[in-house]
């Protein structure tokens, strides 16, 4: 364990070789009363997201408003476009031809629900990040290779750094280091 | 179930060919996927390759700066037979990429391990055919920096796109499937971006992939959205792929011509569009996996997935030609029915017969379990299917164009030097692109390919 002194810290963090440990690390950390906890892993875990407590994401409603909003308003538009902005008489026929627009209407449907979703998800992750301080732990490269972290947050009202430490070795977590904030 | 042949679930089968190579762990699938970007010497067998399809590429260059120069004219195509090459290399190459699309989302909401390994490069593929593709119908258009005429745009001068016309379908159509194929490789890539920043010992290596990886560190939250969007992709993905093929077919069998107003059209151009994919996956697969040495990745146990795939598209393309038959006849059209006897007796009936050959009687040979398991055959046969659906293509633009409704509008085709060098060309900037692709990118998906492991080591607890 380094720097237990310093004041200006984000959180103590633990590293587990395997997921399932990790979950059950998770689950204990929880069942202490933390609530500022999180995971990082380098693929999504069954089982973490339970165990964190995390509640259904908005991903999937800001995806149906991007594809109604793409699906009403490209079929709109191209009411508009042949009623009213450049109507064509072809040999009578109604302005209105809706038939016609429905192809145009689902590809804008797809592209409004897929743009919501991506841009939706990084923008609820707030991504791009470039730094973090979770990154300032020299073995956090693991992360995205073979290992397995927690973190708990200095945020948490419960948070005090020898009892998180301690927490965290009761666990069986490796090299736990407090992670600094800057 | 023939006897002597164990079932194909049981675990002796699954043993001979599973999904990934036994005793593999996080760190090793990690450390031998990223080693082929980041530590691993550029060969001069790589440098060869690049060359030789960078040259090509040149060709596609020069043809194009031609075509800007004279117009459209130095191609083959004249009045009636407007479309040509353009028109067949472009429904040829948009098909190639569908199947890139297919193993990356409706595999993956099929939950079918298998795709892991081979999804990330199957997306590449789609990319890069798409760009190749896209670029037909706009130089065809012969003023390509007209271009923008086709997207809706407040102009000056008032005018808006014909929104009943197939064209204008096909410009949402393909515009939004690349749209939308960039998106969902991209995110694929974020994780494994971050692993390529992390393991990078280059600094400006670090600098690239970090900027690209937007700060990817792996947090369960972050997965936890992460997967939500992906799942939502896929999901969005499966009908989109469906469509796209589905739109272009409506730019043939909207028309009236003989030949190509049928309601066979759809599914017949999907199925198509799956074979042919399919079969470009195995053209990459087969090379990429004996130079990289990812055999345990790419096990015979896709090889021989991706080959029933071919198989059974293979018989739909096959019962929709025969649905064209059946229909011509039955509906008694005696344009349909000269169209018919064209394609068997006319001047292209060569390229007909050449076609039933490539599509549908050599892939035959797919039903039999040791040559799917034969490399060097399932290669020859990917490529015996790639030029049967090109030719598919050749055949439907082609008859129909020339022996339309009367005598006095038939005409004849043939491809000039040009048009040759654009499409030869293409094939170049396509094969250009992949190798970049595997020198600069993880052609396997690391972060699936770690969720493998995991689950194959709960498999055998």
């Amino acid at each position: 364990m380094r720097h237990l002194h310093r004041s200006h810290i984000y959180g103590v963090m633990g590293e587990f070789g395997d997921p399932a440990e990790l979950i059950h690390a998770v689950e204990i950390i929880r069942a202490a009363g933390y609530r500022r906890v999180n995971a990082y892993s380098p693929f999504p875990v069954e089982g973490l997201s339970e165990a964190l407590g995390l509640k259904r994401d908005m991903v999937s409603t800001i995806c149906l408003l991007g594809g109604l909003a793409g699906g009403i308003g490209g079929f709109f538009f191209q009411y508009w476009v042949a009623t009213t902005a450049y109507p064509v008489n072809i040999g009578g026929r109604p302005l209105n031809s809706w038939p016609a627009f429905i192809p145009v209407t689902f590809e804008l449907t797809i592209l409004g629900a897929s743009l919501a979703a991506v841009f939706g998800m990084l923008a609820l992750n707030k991504l791009p990040q470039p730094h973090h301080p979770v990154f300032n732990v020299p073995r956090f490269t693991h992360a995205s290779a073979d290992r397995f972290f927690v973190c708990i947050e200095a945020k948490d009202p419960k948070f005090h750094l020898a009892e998180c430490a301690k927490l965290l070795h009761e666990v069986h977590a490796h090299h736990i280091t407090e992670v600094s904030d800057d | 179930m023939s006897a002597g042949q164990p079932p194909l679930d049981s675990p002796e089968i699954r043993r001979l060919t599973p999904v990934i190579g036994p005793g593999y762990t996080y760190g090793s699938v990690t450390d031998k996927i990223s080693a082929i970007v980041l530590t691993r010497p550029t060969s001069l067998g790589w440098y060869i390759g690049f060359l030789i399809a960078f040259s090509v590429m040149g060709m596609m260059t020069v043809a194009i700066g031609w075509l800007i120069m004279k117009g459209t004219g130095i191609w083959g195509i004249n009045i009636p037979i407007g479309w040509g090459f353009a028109i067949v290399n472009f429904v040829w190459w948009i098909g190639i990429g569908h199947a890139g699309t297919l193993i990356s989302a409706i595999l993956f909401l099929l939950n079918q391990k298998w795709r892991t390994s081979i999804n990330r490069f199957a997306e590449a593929m789609t990319l890069f055919a798409v760009a190749c593709a896209g670029m037909f119908p706009l130089i065809h258009t012969g003023r390509p920096w007209m271009a923008f005429y086709m997207f809706p745009y407040p102009s000056t001068m008032g005018i808006w796109p014909q929104f009943r016309s197939p064209l204008i379908w096909d410009v949402f159509a393909v515009s939004t499937y690349g749209t939308v194929s960039l998106m969902f490789w991209f995110v694929g890539l974020i994780p494994d971006l971050a692993t390529l920043r992390d393991r990078s010992v280059k600094k400006p290596m670090k600098i690239i992939y970090g900027m690209l990886s937007m700060g990817w560190r792996g947090s369960a939250r972050h997965w936890h959205r992460y997967q939500s969007a992906y799942l939502l992709l896929a999901g969005l993905a499966t009908p989109l792929v469906l469509s796209v093929h589905s739109v272009i077919s409506f730019d043939f069998s909207v028309a009236i011509v003989p030949g190509w107003h049928t309601t066979v059209f759809p599914p017949y151009f999907v199925a198509g569009a799956i074979y042919s994919g399919f079969a470009m996956v195995l053209t990459i697969a087969i090379p990429l996996r004996k130079v990289y040495g990812l055999e345990d990745f790419i096990t015979m146990r896709h090889l021989d997935n991706m080959a029933k795939v071919m198989l059974a598209t293979g018989l739909i393309v096959a019962y929709g030609y025969f649905i064209e038959f059946f229909m011509a006849s039955y509906s008694g059209n005696k344009f349909d029915v000269f169209l018919v006897q064209q394609r068997l007796h006319g001047p292209y009936a060569p390229y007909y017969y050449a076609l039933i050959v490539c599509n549908i009687l050599i892939p035959q040979l797919l039903w039999s379990f040791k040559m799917r398991h034969n490399v060097a055959v399932l290669f020859f046969m990917s490529i015996v299917v790639n030029i049967g659906m090109w030719l598919e293509r050749f055949v439907i633009v082609v008859i129909s164009l020339t022996r339309d409704f009367v005598p006095s509008a038939w005409g004849r085709y043939s491809p000039t030097f040009w048009d040759w060098a654009t499409f030869i060309g293409t094939m170049g900037m396509f094969v250009t692109l992949i190798f970049l692709f595997v020198r600069v990118l993880p052609a396997i998906s690391i972060a699936e390919m770690r969720e493998l492991v995991a689950e194959t080591s709960e498999d055998e607890k």
